[in-house]
C-alpha cells in the first residue's frame, strides 16, 4: 500500500517544502531589517515580470535542466555523480575545440557537431571515475569531487597556453566563428513577427534541454537499458542474479550521465558567451544536485525544479541589484531551497504522510 | 470451534501466571498486527505460539520485550501488572529473549557477551570472574556447555545460541521467549536445545516457543497458542491437538501436509557436475570437488545446515560466483560446459541455456523490491524478444504477461502495478516462482522455495515444482528445512563443508542418519545407493 497519493509525493511536498524555505528566508530578510514583500516582488518582478526576465531564467534553467539531468540518470544507477562541475567544464572545452578547429559554415551543422563534442568531453571526464568505481571500487563520490578540481586545473592550463590567442592578456579562447552562433530566443520570436525577452541569452539550446529531459524519461522508464541501470541502481545481488553486468552499468550510466553534464556547453559556452572564458560552469554543476533531489529524480520534476532553481539565479541577481539586500543573501535563499527541497525532505513527507494515513483510516 | 480462546474463560487459579495478555492490540498505520490478544502462559512450561509470517507473533514478542508500546491492553507478568516501556524493564522483570538473528559482538569471548551491558563496577576483571563462576554453574544444570574464553565468532551457531541462552540466564530470566531457534540448527543441535530448554522447564523456568515448525511444536511444547492475522484464534493443550488441526487453524482451511507426488522418471542426465571447487574471495575454500547428477524429471535435494556451500553452489551454477573467488572443475547442462569463469560465465547466459534460478534469497536477488510485479515478471528475461524489439520494451506486452502469471499462480492482491514490496512473503515468492518456472527451464536452482512463506502458499508452491518435474525437467532443490527435502526430493544429497557427505534416497533413509551426515559425520560406510532405483516408494 502506497502511504499517500502520488500528487502529494511530486506537489504537495516540495511545495511545502518551497513555502517553508521562503517562510525563513523572510524571517532572515526581516531580520537584516528589510522588507521580505519588497524582496519577494522585486524577484518576482526581475525573473518573471518581464520576457527579460523571463530570457534570462530560461537561460539558468537550460543550464540546470542538463546538468540535474546528468546527477538524474546516475542516480538511478545509484552513483551519486557530483562531478557535473568538471564535466561541464570539460564539455566547454569539448565545445571550443570543435567550433574552433571545424570550418561549419552554418549553426545547425555547428550545433550537432558541437553538441557532439561537448557529451564526448563530458562523457569521457566521468569515464574515469566510473572505471575506478567499476573496477577498483574507488568511491565515485570521492573521484567525481577530485576531477572537479582536475578538470579547473586543466582548463586553467589550456586557456592560458593553447587555446589563448596570441597577444590577447584574457585566458579565455578565441571568439568562436560567427556563423557558429546559435539563435537566441529573441530572434527567433522576431522571425515570427514579436518582439520577446531582447538582450537575454536563452538561445536554442533550451529547446535542446526539453528533448533531452524527453530522450532521459524514454532511457530511465521506457527501455531496456533503463530497466537494467534502474534494478542495478535498486539491488546489485539481484542485478548480478539477473544476468546485468555492474561494471557495464556503472560505465555506461556514467557515460551518459557526463555526456548530459558537459552538453550544458552549448548553452554557455556556445550559446551566451561565444568563446571559452575560465569557469564557464558558475556552479551549476552543483546546482544539478539540488534539482534533481528536488526533481525527484524525474525528467519533468528536473524540469519544474530547474526553473525554480533558474528563477532564484535571476531573481536573486536582481535583488542584489535593486535593493540594498546584499549579495550573500541571495546564497542563503537557494541555499535554504536546497537544504529544504533536498536534505529535509523528510521533515516535511513524514508528517504529510501520517496525515494521509489518518485521512484514508477515517474514510475506510 | 471447542479449542477458541480456552485461556479466556479459565478462573483464576491460584498461582499466578508467568505471563498474562489483556486484550493487546497494536497497529502499524492501517495495519492491525495484534488485535485483542488474550494470553495466559503457567510458569513452568513451554508454550508455543505459531502462525503464518505476518500473523503477529514477533510484533506481539517485541511488545513484551517493550521494542514496541501496545496501543491497548495488559500486561501481567507474575500476576503484577507491569508497563514495559524498554527492553530494561522486561529484563528486570525476568524476561529474556533470544532473537532469530543472535545480538552477539563477534570478536568478543563469551565471557565478554555475556556480561556486556551489565558489568559491574568500572573494571571488567571482577564481573568477569562472578560471570565465570555462574557460567560454569549454568553449564552443569542445564547441559550448557560452552568454552567462555572462546571468540563467538569462531564458534558454531548452535553454541553461539546457547551463548544467547546464558546471555538471558546470567540476567536472571524466569521467562524465556525463544523466536524461531531452530532455523540455523542441524537435527542434533536442535535436538540438544530441546533437552536444554526441557531442563530449564523442570528447574521451574517458563518458556515461550515461537515457530513455525508443527513438528517442533507437537515434541516439545506443553500448550500452543495459533495467530492468524494478528489475533490469537486458539490456545490449546498440545497433547490435545494433532498438526493437521494446528496448520488448518493457522490457516484457516484445510491443507495438505505432504506433498502428493508420483514416482520419478528419470531420463537422460540434465546436469552434470565435475570436482567443482571454489575459494572465495578471502582464501576460504568454499566448495570442495563437488560431483552430482541430475537427470531429466527428477528432483535433487541438497540437504544440509546453511553456510556449508550450497549458496556458493547456487551461485556457479546461476552464472554468478561471488567476486573476487576462483572457480574450477566441470559443470555441464545438457551435455554442454558452462563456462564457470569470464565473460561467458553470467546469469544471462545461463538462462539462454534454459537454466532457471529460484534465489535463496527472494527480497535481495529473485525480486527489486520497489519494481511493480509486471517489471518483476520481466525481471532477468528482459532481454526477451517477447517483450519488445530494440532498445525500447513492450510494457502491454509485459503486462499481458504478468497478469496471466499473476492469474495462474494465484499472487494476492491481482494487481500487477502494486510494488514487490507490498506483497507478503508467500506473494512474493510465487511472483518469482511463476517467472522461472513458465519460463520451462530445462534445469530450475532452487534455493529455500518456502522460507518465510506461509503454509497455504507452500502447497501451491510444490505442486508447481513437482509438476515441473513430471514435464521432464531437472531440478537441484536447496533447502535448509529437512521436511522439505525428504518431502520433495527424489534423491537426496547431504552437504557439508564444501562437500557432498553422501547421497540418500528418501524413502530409505532417516531425519537421524541425514542429521548425522549434515553434521559431517560419515556415519556408515556402507556403499553409494543405487542413484536411479527403478522405483521409489
Amino acid at each position: 500500500m502506497t502511504k499517500m497519493p502520488k500528487w502529494a509525493d511530486v506537489i504537495l511536498t516540495p511545495l511545502i517544502s518551497l513555502v517553508l524555505a521562503m517562510a525563513i528566508s523572510a524571517l532572515v530578510i526581516l531580520a537584516i531589517g528589510e522588507s521580505p514583500m519588497v524582496a519577494l516582488t522585486t524577484m518576482i518582478d526581475g525573473a518573471l515580470g518581464s520576457s527579460y526576465g523571463w530570457g534570462f531564467t530560461l537561460y539558468y534553467a537550460t543550464n540546470f535542466i542538463f546538468t540535474g539531468l546528468a546527477v538524474m540518470v546516475a542516480y538511478h544507477a545509484s552513483l551519486f555523480n557530483i562531478g557535473g562541475e568538471g564535466q561541464a567544464a570539460m564539455g566547454g572545452l569539448g565545445v571550443a575545440l570543435v567550433l574552433l578547429s571545424l570550418p561549419l559554415p552554418h549553426w545547425a551543422l555547428a550545433l550537432p557537431a558541437a553538441m557532439i563534442g561537448a557529451a564526448l568531453f563530458g562523457a569521457a571526464w566521468a569515464l574515469i571515475p566510473a572505471w575506478l568505481q567499476a573496477k577498483r571500487g574507488s568511491h565515485i563520490v570521492i573521484t567525481t569531487i577530485m576531477f572537479n578540481f582536475i578538470a579547473a586545473a586543466l582548463l586553467n592550463y589550456v586557456l592560458v597556453n593553447l587555446l589563448r590567442p596570441v597577444g590577447s592578456m584574457d585566458p579565455a579562447s578565441a571568439r568562436f566563428p560567427d556563423a557558429t552562433h546559435l539563435p537566441k530566443l529573441s530572434d527567433m520570436a522576431l522571425a515570427l513577427g514579436f518582439e520577446w525577452g531582447k538582450n537575454t541569452p536563452v538561445n536554442i539550446s533550451f529547446f535542446v534541454a526539453v528533448i533531452a529531459c524527453v530522450l532521459v524519461w524514454l532511457l530511465i522508464w521506457r527501455s531496456r537499458l533503463g530497466f537494467e541501470i534502474r534494478a542495478f541502481g535498486k539491488s546489485e545481488p539481484a542485478a548480478l542474479y539477473a544476468g546485468i553486468n555492474p561494471v557495464r552499468i556503472t560505465v555506461i550510466a556514467m557515460l551518459i550521465s557526463g555526456g548530459l553534464a558537459g552538453l550544458m556547453a552549448i548553452n554557455n559556452v556556445m550559446g551566451e558567451a561565444e568563446r571559452l572564458v575560465l569557469n564557464a560552469v558558475e556552479g551549476a554543476g552543483f546546482i544539478g544536485i539540488a534539482v534533481a533531489l528536488m526533481g525527484r529524480n524525474h525528467p519533468l520534476g528536473v524540469f519544474l525544479a530547474a526553473l525554480l532553481f533558474g528563477f532564484l539565479y535571476q531573481g536573486g541577481g536582481e535583488l542584489a541589484l535593486w535593493t540594498s539586500i546584499p549579495r550573500e543573501l541571495i546564497i542563503v535563499i537557494q541555499a535554504l531551497v536546497i537544504l529544504f527541497t533536498g536534505a529535509l525532505d523528510n521533515m516535511v513527507r513524514m508528517p504529510l504522510e501520517r496525515m494521509f494515513m489518518a485521512l484514508r483510516k477515517r474514510g475506510a | 470451534m471447542a479449542a477458541e480462546t480456552q485461556t479466556r474463560g479459565r478462573p483464576e487459579t491460584a498461582a499466578p501466571a508467568a505471563i498474562e495478555l489483556r486484550g493487546i492490540s497494536k497497529a502499524f498505520g492501517p495495519v492491525q498486527a495484534n488485535r485483542d490478544i488474550h494470553l495466559r502462559v503457567e510458569r513452568g512450561t513451554i508454550h508455543g505460539i505459531i502462525g503464518e509470517n505476518g500473523a503477529g507473533k514477533s510484533t506481539l514478542m517485541s511488545i513484551l520485550y517493550g521494542f514496541y508500546k501496545p496501543d491497548a491492553g495488559e500486561i501481567l507478568v507474575g500476576g503484577r501488572p507491569l508497563t514495559i516501556t524498554d527492553s530494561q524493564t522486561a529484563i528486570r522483570a525476568g524476561i529474556g529473549m533470544v532473537f532469530q538473528h543472535f545480538k552477539l559482538v563477534p570478536n568478543f569471548t563469551v565471557l565478554e557477551n555475556v556480561i556486556l551491558g551489565v558489568e559491574e563496577g568500572r573494571l571488567l576483571r571482577p564481573s568477569l570472574s562472578k560471570a565465570r563462576g555462574v557460567l560454569k554453574r549454568l553449564a552443569q544444570d542445564y547441559e550448557l556447555h560452552v568454552d567462555p574464553d572462546a571468540v563467538v565468532e569462531n564458534l558454531s551457531v548452535g553454541h553461539q545460541q546457547r551463548v544467547e541462552i546464558l546471555k538471558a540466564l546470567y540476567r536472571r530470566a524466569d521467562i524465556l521467549i525463544l523466536d524461531e531457534p531452530t532455523g540455523v540448527l542441524t537435527p542434533a543441535e536442535a535436538d540438544h536445545l530441546f533437552r536444554i530448554l526441557e531442563g530449564l522447564r523442570a528447574e521451574g523456568k517458563t518458556i515461550i516457543l515461537i515457530t513455525h515448525k508443527l513438528r517442533e511444536i507437537m515434541e516439545i511444547t506443553d500448550t500452543v497458542s495459533v495467530m492468524r492475522r494478528g489475533e490469537m484464534v486458539a490456545s490449546v493443550r498440545t497433547a490435545d491437538t494433532s498438526p493437521e488441526q494446528l496448520a488448518e487453524l493457522m490457516v484457516g482451511r484445510k491443507v495438505l501436509l505432504n506433498v502428493q507426488k508420483a514416482p520419478a522418471r528419470p531420463g537422460k542426465p540434465v546436469l552434470e557436475i565435475r570436482d567443482l571447487r571454489m575459494v572465495d574471495a578471502s582464501g576460504v575454500e568454499r566448495l570442495r570437488g563437488i560431483g552430482l547428477d541430475i537427470r531429466a524429471g527428477e528432483i535433487l535435494g541438497i540437504a544440509g545446515v546453511s553456510g556449508n556451500g550450497q549458496t556458493q553452489l547456487l551461485e556457479i551454477l546461476g552464472g554468478y560466483p561471488e567476486k573476487g573467488s576462483t572457480v574450477s572443475g566441470e559443470v555441464r547442462v545438457n551435455g554442454a560446459p558452462l563456462p564457470l569463469t569470464g565473460a561467458g560465465c553470467n546469469a544471462a547466459e545461463r538462462r539462454r541455456k534454459g537454466v532457471g534460478h529460484i534465489p535463496e534469497d527472494r527480497q535481495a536477488e529473485g525480486l527489486i523490491m520497489d519494481f511493480s510485479a509486471w517489471e518483476n515478471v520481466a525481471f532477468g528475461y528482459h532481454d526477451a524478444p517477447e517483450y519488445g524489439r530494440g532498445p525500447l520494451m513492450d510494457r502491454d506486452a509485459i503486462r499481458r504477461d504478468a497478469e496471466g502469471k499473476i492469474r495462474r499462480f494465484d499472487v494476492r492482491p491481482p494487481d500487477c502495478d502494486l510494488a514487490a514490496r507490498n506483497f507478503s512473503g508467500g506473494n512474493q515468492q510465487k511472483i518469482v516462482v511463476a517467472r522461472e518456472i513458465e519460463r520451462n527451464p530445462d534445469l530450475l536452482l532452487i534455493g529455500q522455495p518456502t522460507r518465510g512463506v506461509d503454509i497455504g502458499a507452500i502447497e501451491f508452491i510444490h505442486k508447481r515444482i513437482v509438476e515441473l518435474r513430471d514435464a521432464g525437467k531437472a531440478i537441484l532443490l536447496v533447502s535448509v528445512e529437512l521436511d522439505e527435502i525428504m518431502s520433495l526430493s527424489d534423491r537426496i544429497a547431504v552437504m557439508f563443508d564444501g562437500r557432498i557427505m553422501g547421497e540418500r534416497l528418501p524413502g530409505q533413509t532417516t531425519t537421524g542418519e541425514l542429521g548425522l551426515l549434515m553434521a559431517g559425520v560419515d556415519a556408515d560406510a556402507t556403499p553409494p545407493p543405487k542413484i536411479f532405483p527403478e522405483k521409489c516408494e
